[in-house]
């Protein structure tokens, strides 16, 4: 983990409304390990303090990349980020996904941009297994021929029905579950919106499966240190059967069965 | 003049190699940091705040970005005193700095008792009495509001411990200069100030707080001017050290600190954007000595023109 004032080498529209930002970072990039993330600098607005947290897309080399949708005041500052412009990230953070069991078939379930954060463990996998991708419209649908070079079985799903079967990704999901012919037990690995996770872990632990989830949380320092991005996990020994965890330290991956979920997450 | 400007300062029985400290709750017990800080540069690290018992803290969202700004509600979950001994403390003890442990109670007893347990083991250097957390419902706020209460406790700390003793003000009282000189009267050895400043957020779609304390406190660079006046009126009050934090970003925020009157400075929030603030900090402070030909911090220190 560093602090590192990283070049930017390319920036550009990449599908739907995201952007790739591609970062010469050679003190951090070599360092990534699949499902890890960078907490980056905004270099404005000034009055926006905090970092932000950005899942690593792709690492080669001395360079890595990450797709981001421009959501709010900091996001949309980064638009105008330009070639040569310095960039101080701090990273790699965070536990990243584990390495599959043996004797299982990956399944990746991804929604937003879950599908640049799956990217490296998909290429890190051993087995090829199938992809669900799932978005409200076409556009959001990212990563497709980079999965398939990399030998995956890409399924989308679309609320619209503008690309892929029209509905939600776990349905796309659950028929294949219920589809059969599988010799191999699935392992998931899913990013996406909290909603979406809840749903992945659930059909997990009905089944006996193992479910690894990259989780979302709002993030002060990303370090470890100022306790925002806490997340309910099980806890027998603890008071009330729960602890917190910090999702920017011992996550953003966890297994679906120690995850507390609440409300209408 | 002196090309190395000597930095070291004194609170109370304590010497600071240089009086940069980090705040307590924005470098949690110092591991967190570790990789990205030379412990060794800082003056001291504060601590999260402990109190007797293990605790969880406030529901989320605990923190909200705002202009120039962080509220935060997280409410001191902490290990305890047992924990922090156990888990963090054998980590401290093989670093060379000086740890000061933020403390807090929910009632005037338990801040005795924690003081009185903290003290008794080795590696702890200092306490940090918080009466001033705007996020914990129970007492702790009135503890730092109240004059009478505030002395109760500060007392009751002093009596419990030979450690140096720093009670920290809150920002929001009508007159700042009173506690100050009431923590002195109590035998502290020092005071720091401010906590992070009483305040609130709201989403107007939903119309509901932005943090699941509904409340919280404002840190970070917008609270600064306000921490520099109420630092002034402190530290013309009082002989004993102030310690300053309120927004400090950078060098020249700390040296405004000093010059208004402050012994040592301490980086909060600008630790989550730039771990390296405190060392850039005091660093910073170096060349400011060396280009105004001032052989000490001390000599800043209070020369302000007003
Ligand atoms: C581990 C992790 C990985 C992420 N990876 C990616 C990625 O690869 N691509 C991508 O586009 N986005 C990613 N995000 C979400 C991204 O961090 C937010 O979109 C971004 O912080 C929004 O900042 P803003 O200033 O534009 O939004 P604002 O709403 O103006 O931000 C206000 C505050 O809320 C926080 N915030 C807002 N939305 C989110 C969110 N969804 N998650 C966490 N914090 C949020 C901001 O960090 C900031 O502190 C990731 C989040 C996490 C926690
Ligand atoms: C996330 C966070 C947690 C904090 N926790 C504590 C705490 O446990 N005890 C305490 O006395 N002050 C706590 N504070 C207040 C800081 O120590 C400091 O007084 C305040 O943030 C002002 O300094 P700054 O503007 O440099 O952050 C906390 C502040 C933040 C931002
Ligand atoms: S973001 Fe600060 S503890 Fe996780």
């Amino acid at each position: 983990m560093k602090v590192e004032t990283t070049t930017v080498l390319a920036h550009a529209t990449y599908g739907g409304d995201y952007r790739c930002l591609e970062l010469e970072a050679p003190g951090i990039a070599p360092e990534v390990r699949p499902g890890q993330f960078v907490h980056i600098r905004l270099p404005a607005p000034a009055d926006a303090i905090l970092r932000r947290p950005f899942s690593v897309f792709r690492a080669d080399g001395d360079r890595l990349q990450i797709l981001y949708k421009a959501v709010g005041r900091g996001t949309a500052a980064m638009r105008h980020l330009q070639p040569g412009d310095g960039l101080s990230i701090l990273g790699p953070l965070g536990n990243g996904f584990p390495a599959a069991a043996a004797d299982a078939l990956p399944v990746l379930v991804a929604g937003g941009y879950g599908m640049a954060a799956l990217y490296l463990q998909a290429r890190t996998l051993p087995r090829r297994g199938i992809a669900f991708f799932g978005g409200a419209k076409a556009g959001d649908i990212l990563c497709v021929p980079e999965f398939e070079a990399l030998g995956w079985e890409v399924r989308a799903t679309t609320q619209d029905g503008s690309r892929g079967e029209r509905g939600l990704v776990t349905d796309a999901l659950d028929a294949w579950l219920s589809g059969g012919g599988r010799d191999l037990r699935p392992e998931f690995f899913a990013c996406g919106p909290n909603g979406m996770l809840r749903a992945v872990g659930g059909r997990a632990e009905a089944g006996g499966w193992t479910a690894w989830l990259s989780m979302d949380r709002h993030m002060g320092c990303g370090v470890g240190a100022c306790l925002t991005c806490v997340q309910k996990i099980r806890d027998p020994d603890a008071p009330g059967g729960w602890s917190w965890v910090r999702i920017c330290r011992e996550g953003p991956v966890m297994e679906c069965r120690t995850v507390v979920w609440e409300g209408d997450e | 003049m002196t090309a190395t400007p000597d930095l070291a300062v004194r609170i109370g029985s304590l010497t600071l190699r240089n009086p940069v400290m980090v705040a307590s709750g924005t470098f949690g017990y110092g591991p967190e940091y570790a990789d990205l800080v030379d412990l060794a540069s800082l003056g001291a690290i504060v601590v999260k705040g402990i109190r007797a018992e293990p605790t969880t803290g406030n529901p989320t969202p605990r923190t909200v970005e705002t202009a120039s700004g962080l509220i935060n509600a997280i409410g001191l979950p902490g290990p305890g005193v047992d924990g922090f001994v156990r888990d963090y403390l054998p980590f401290l003890r093989r670093h060379d700095v000086p740890v000061i442990v933020n403390i807090w109670g929910r009632t005037v007893e338990e801040y005795g008792d924690v003081a009185r347990r903290l003290g008794a083991v080795d590696g702890v250097h200092a306490l940090e009495i918080n009466v001033s957390c705007p996020n914990i419902k129970e007492g702790s706020k009135a503890f730092g509001t109240n004059l009478e209460s505030f002395r109760r406790v500060v007392d009751l700390v002093r009596a419990s411990t030979r450690l140096p003793v720093i009670p920290k003000l809150a920002p929001n009282v009508a007159d700042i200069a009173s506690f100050a000189r009431a923590a002195e009267e109590c035998g502290s050895d020092a005071v720091s100030l401010i906590n992070s400043i009483p305040a609130m957020a709201v989403d107007i779609e939903t119309r509901r707080p932005k943090l699941g304390n509904i409340t919280g406190g404002l840190s970070g660079p917008a609270i600064h001017p306000v921490a520099v006046k109420l630092v002034w009126e402190a530290a013309r009050a009082v002989k004993i050290p102030v310690i300053a934090m309120g927004g400090i970003r950078d060098a020249a925020d700390a040296i405004e600190f000093i010059i208004v009157g402050a012994t040592a400075v301490a980086v909060g929030t600008a630790n989550f954007v730039e771990p390296g603030t405190a060392p850039a900090v005091v660093e910073g402070i170096r060349s400011h000595l060396v280009r105004h030909g001032l052989p000490s911090v001390a000599a800043l220190r209070g020369t302000v023109v007003a």
